[in-house]
């Protein structure tokens, strides 16, 4: 019999505000000394009342908006109770009741084509704090740098049906979060994190099997791995009756490439929902709303056609510039400034993502100026300096973004000479010091010419006009 | 005596004490419960701070009963008070004897109200959301008041003139612009026409019975309108906040669980047994009995049937209120059953304070202000303070 899966993701994202989701303490503790981000609200301590950042608030809308969900106008803030150490307050406030987004729709493509995923909705709450294990000292730390950091939880409908989907998925959410820059989503950092609900039925039936819930994969590859072995033991225990499935949380080991039971459905703890007095409804009236719509960045497939329409760049310049709207920004700050959008791609590409690249730099992690790139642009495209000197002007550029292009140039020396006599001087001083060149070169070596011209280059710095040089050189020459 | 330290040197009239709800950085706080026994918090509660700003000094700490559930503090870890066989209240002992002329204490379930009208007291429970909350030992937050303890009103007024107002710190603060409603400038109508809420009678024995004639008598002297009205959904507020308030404390309370601070078990084999015999240890039978019963009506097969109903249930007393107050300016009902709680009722009714928290639950649940003066209690519509005080003055016969 032939069986499909299926498959939920509840996908955990970390919001990049800077500070918390209920206090003021910073957010980015990634690598901070344990317990150093910390106060007594996100510690939990008797008498500190949470007061909503709202900008998380925009955040969760924005995520919301990105997502394709209908925005709920009165959202509310509930708490869930649990004991576990890295809770301070053995309750996390979340959203249960009035999620801030619901009803969306996400567009994915794999290799069998497009298809439409269903967002559940999307609910805003607190990150829960960390235990490290002391296996010398059979003891367990508690740090709370994180508790409290924003989160969005993204639930989907059981809309996909393989591994391959699931990172398109992934893939398309991360896009689209960094598009409205409300999100790192990096799996790697912890801001991304995925819950993954499979259930494998036969082929066309309307009834789904029993659902196992996987937690603990830290990587895009642990997913896909979790989802090929669970559908395999689930397809083994309904074939061969090796086991009788039941609704469980399953926790995968990457190590073993094993996922093991953690709790039952009948064992899990009651949660004991309820609306959080200490945090009144937030009320999101036509005038937020708005604002927020009009935040939101253009979509990577509309700047792709509007690249290709309106600026004129070939189809594969524009997708490499979609690729991250740190790209995009930067490029179409550059072109506003040198008015070329091929010359601006030109940069983008070539230069700019190869130094990303060399110096293993993710696109959005880009911080120099599209504006100062412009400028540069305009120096070369102006003769004023040269190519090879420009590109030491960018590289500059990415350790100091503040580096205006012009006044480095001048006080670098790059600028190039318009002072005729002075080539003609350095020409003659070269040519002089090499007859044989010039006999070669004369004799029909066009190689000759060229050790010629780059002597000259480098006694000039690379500020002057190749042409300029070329010219006064074969004119020279011609004369000696 | 039940302060922890008594300063001198102080003109008395600015010495306040707080009761063990409120935090203080100077002195522990231990919410009368053995879980934080010597806690020394790393904040102060707003009210205090404003206060101190204003020339107060805290004179000391008055003990409270387990997270102030309780009738008058009888479960404080530091045992029951009693004088002349009645049961007492430590803040209500401590301003009585004149050695602090105001006490600050946290109204959750109605302790507060019974202290002032047993000792002859006069307490304000302010319209929720006038005071911060913002340093105060959480116990039902929906309905937590910072309340004052005083043995005359103008005195309720000149504190409450100072710790009204907005605070950021606490996202359930009001306006400014409605806190100062509350102040000493603010014009207001004064109480013409009272309610006296015939429902709200049942049960009381014969000494309130004639606290509350004499409050109807000294107000129709006085040219005030007294007229009975009945209402059996304001007097149904008791189990309702009974549910509510145990819900909230439970989920309050579950943060003292012996991993970071207070009370840790001895003995323990794993993070479970650490909770648990933490918690079993060091938390009071009314305590743990509110625990149990709230975690029940939060769980997920009750939820809609119990606690979601007795939201919806505020919300229907809160229109009650409404409707009163269309016609009459404040209500009059008697604040307990009884002038004294004996040993022997407390020891056969461990549950009393669920019970007796019929008189005070529906203005905790409704978030309104509440006088108590001559050993009943007004109360009026949201920022009547001014007006309930000073129709208070008159119940407590205090000279014009």
């Amino acid at each position: 019999m032939k069986y499909e899966t299926v498959i939920g993701l509840e996908v955990h994202v970390e919001l990049a505000t800077s500070s918390k989701i209920f206090c003021s303490c910073s957010a980015h503790s990634y690598g901070a000394e344990p317990n150093s981000h910390v106060c007594p609200a996100c510690c939990g301590m008797p008498g500190m009342l949470p007061v909503v950042n709202k900008r998380v608030v925009d955040y969760g809308m924005k995520a919301g908006m990105m997502l394709g969900c209908h925005i709920n106008r009165t959202t509310t803030f509930d708490k869930k109770s649990y004991y576990y150490p890295d809770l301070p307050a053995a309750y996390q406030t979340t959203q249960w009741f009035a999620p801030v987004a619901v009803n969306g729709l996400v567009e994915i493509e794999t290799s069998k084509g497009k298809k439409n995923i269903r967002i559940k909705q999307i609910h805003m709450e607190e990150d829960a704090g960390k235990l490290v294990h002391d296996i010398r000292e059979d003891t367990t730390h508690v740090d709370f740098n994180r508790t409290s950091v924003p989160l969005i939880e993204i639930v989907s409908q059981p809309d996909l049906s393989s591994a391959e989907e699931v990172e398109a998925y992934l893939e398309r959410l991360k896009t689209l979060l960094r598009y409205a820059r409300v999100a790192e989503c990096e799996m790697a950092h912890g801001t991304m994190r995925c819950d993954v609900n499979l259930s494998v039925r036969p082929e066309g039936s309307d009834k789904l099997g029993v659902r196992a819930e996987m937690k603990n994969m830290n990587s895009l590859e642990a997913i896909k791995r979790a989802i090929e072995y669970e559908t395999a033991r689930h397809i083994d225990a309904i074939e061969n009756g090796t086991e009788v499935l039941k609704q469980e949380t399953r926790r995968w080991d990457d190590i073993k490439g094993k996922s093991y039971a953690m709790r039952t459905k009948e064992t899990a703890g009651d949660y004991r929902y309820f609306p959080d007095p200490n945090v009144m409804p937030v009320v999101i009236d036509d005038e937020w709303f708005d604002s927020i719509k009009r935040s939101l960045p253009e979509f990577p497939e509309v700047k792709r056609d509007r690249y290709i329409t309106e600026y004129g760049l070939g189809e594969y310049d524009a997708e490499q510039l979609i690729k991250s709207i740190a790209l995009c920004d930067c490029f179409e700050d550059a072109y506003a400034v040198c008015k070329s959008a091929k010359d601006a791609a030109n940069w983008m590409i070539s230069e700019v993502m190869s130094i990303l690249n060399a110096r293993k730099m993710t696109y959005d992690m880009l911080d120099i100026s599209g504006k100062a790139l412009g400028e540069l642009i305009l120096l070369v495209t102006g003769s004023k300096v040269g190519r090879a000197n420009a590109k030491k002007i960018l590289a500059a550029m990415f350790d100091d973004p503040t580096i205006e292009p012009t006044a480095y140039a001048e006080a670098n020396g790059f600028v190039m000479s318009n002072d005729t006599g002075k080539v003609e001087a350095v020409v003659k001083a070269a040519v002089e010091a090499d007859p044989k060149a010039v006999a070669d070169y004369k004799g029909g070596k066009e190689k000759a010419l060229m050790a010629l011209f780059g002597k000259c280059m480098k006694e000039l710095k690379g500020n002057c006009d190749p042409q300029v040089l070329k010219t006064i050189l074969i004119d020279y020459i011609s004369k000696v | 005596m039940n302060a922890y330290a008594v300063k001198k040197n102080v003109s008395s009239d600015k010495i306040i004490v707080a009761d063990d709800m409120m935090l203080t950085v100077d002195m522990p706080t231990t919410a009368g419960s053995k879980m934080l026994d010597g806690y020394m918090s790393l904040l102060e509660s707003e009210a205090l701070t404003r206060l101190k700003a204003e020339g107060y000094v805290l004179g000391g700490k008055a003990d409270v009963g387990e997270f102030a559930i309780d009738l008058l503090g009888e479960t404080s870890s530091r045992g029951a008070l009693f004088a002349d066989g009645a049961l007492k209240n430590a803040a209500a002992q401590i301003v009585a004897s004149g050695e602090a002329s105001a006490a600050i204490c946290l109204d959750a379930n109605g302790s507060v109200r019974r202290a002032a009208a047993q000792s002859g007291l006069i307490s304000l429970k302010p319209t929720y959301g006038t005071v911060s909350r913002y340093g105060v030992i959480p116990v039902a937050c929906s309905g937590d008041t910072v309340s004052i303890l005083a043995d005359n009103t103008d005195t309720c007024g000149n504190i409450i003139d100072v710790i009204a107002g907005h605070d950021a710190k606490d996202g359930t603060s009001l306006s400014d612009e409605l806190c100062s409603k509350l102040k000493k400038s603010a014009e207001y109508s004064p109480v013409r026409r009272v309610a006296l809420l015939t429902s709200m009678t049942d049960g009381i024995d014969a000494d309130v019975k004639a606290k509350l004639d004499a409050a109807v008598e000294a107000l129709t002297k006085s040219g005030v309108e007294v007229v009975s009205v009945e209402n059996e959904i304001i007097a149904s507020a008791r189990p309702a906040w009974n549910v509510l308030m145990s819900a909230e404390l439970c989920n309050n309370v579950s943060r003292y669980d012996g991993v970071k601070y207070g009370y840790r078990a001895q003995s323990f084999n794993g993070i479970d047994e650490l909770y648990t015999n933490s918690r079993t240890e060091a938390f009071g039978d009314l305590l743990k009995t509110a625990i149990i019963f709230g975690s029940e009506t939060l769980s997920t097969e009750n939820y809609m049937k119990v606690y979601d109903k007795c939201l919806r249930v505020r919300r229907v007393i809160v229109e009650e209120f409404a409707k009163i107050f269309g016609e009459f300016d404040a209500i009059l009902m008697p604040t307990c059953s009884s002038l004294s709680y004996t040993e022997e009722q407390i020891a056969n009714n461990r549950h009393l304070a669920f019970e007796e928290n019929f008189y005070t639950a529906p203005a905790s649940i409704s978030g309104l202000p509440a006088v108590v003066a001559g050993g009943v209690q007004l109360v009026g519509s949201a920022f009547t303070e001014r007006a309930l005080l000073t129709a208070a003055k008159i119940i407590a016969k205090e000279g014009r």
